[in-house]
């Protein structure tokens, strides 16, 4: 991609911005929040078994209903909002460590699902998705004749 | 002497530092904390965890969250990527005399513990009018 040369120097070589980033970093690391905050968001676990996947997402505090999961081949995108309340007058925040705002998420799963049978359930702050494989996408047994 | 033994006491750190009986990680849940008039209103992301697996503790002045999830296994089935796990939650915070020790509600809700801090009536927020003469 191209870049002004002038921008670059001056966004490597700024110590003063390199010092700033470096204590940003060490905050965070003794702040005992071990998970960085640029991360993607919601993480998720994948279960493969036989004839099927289960993904796990920890997305706390968001509505179930206003989370929109669908499946389309061999992808799975997870997407959604997280509101957080909005301040009213005289109120005002101590500390907000918590994401907020829209999120979306898409996942390449090791094989096609059958989209009609994806099953998710939000509990806990956690949603749980089986995703069914594919019927034309299940390997095939062919039995080896011998003549 | 052969064996040198060493009877003098050894000091403790200060906090002494404790581990935990059961071997499982332990988090800090991200908390978002607000101010308003009559009270302070914690927020803090929980996933896995329910009204039955919270514990909240007010002693002296040290607010104290924890929080249990049981890891899920899932039967037949092999871990085949992973981006969190499964674990404890515990953060404690220090309130001040302001907070009304009697009434702390918490409600957990989809993963998320609310947590209401209701300022002693003495120290609610008296707004004063300033007026011209």
């Amino acid at each position: 991609m191209f870049r002004p040369v002038l921008w670059r120097f001056g966004g490597a070589m700024d110590p003063l911005r390199e010092m700033q980033r470096l204590r940003q970093e060490m905050n965070q690391i003794f702040s005992g929040l071990d998970r960085p905050l640029s991360e993607e968001f919601p993480p998720m676990n994948a279960w493969l078994g036989e004839g099927d996947i289960i993904i796990t997402a920890e997305l706390p505090g968001v509505d179930p209903a206003k989370v929109d999961v669908s499946v389309v081949g061999d992808t799975l995108t997870i997407s959604g909002s997280r509101e957080t309340e909005p301040l009213k007058e005289g109120e005002s925040y101590h500390r907000q460590e918590r994401g907020h705002g829209r999120f979306t998420r898409s996942l390449q799963l090791p094989f096609h699902v059958e989209a009609g049978k994806v099953e998710a359930k939000y509990d806990r702050g956690i949603l749980r998705m089986t995703l069914p494989r594919a019927e034309a996408d299940k390997p095939r047994k062919i039995s080896v004749r011998c003549e | 002497m052969e064996h040198k033994v060493d009877y003098q006491k050894k000091p403790a750190q200060t906090p002494m530092e404790t581990e935990r009986t059961k071997n499982r990680k332990v988090y800090t849940p991200r908390t978002d904390i607000i101010e308003t008039g009559q009270a302070i209103v914690l927020y803090a992301d929980m996933p896995g965890t329910d009204e039955k697996s919270v514990d909240v503790t007010v002693e002296k002045n040290v607010l104290t969250i924890t929080g249990t999830v049981e890891p899920q296994g899932q039967t037949g089935r092999s871990m085949f990527y992973s981006e969190y796990e499964a674990g404890d939650y515990e953060r404690a915070f220090t309130i001040s005399d302001e907070v009304d020790r009697d009434r702390i509600e918490a409600v957990v809700k989809n993963g998320v513990l609310k947590l209401t801090l209701h300022k002693a009536p003495q120290a609610e927020v008296k707004k004063i009018t300033v007026r011209t003469e």
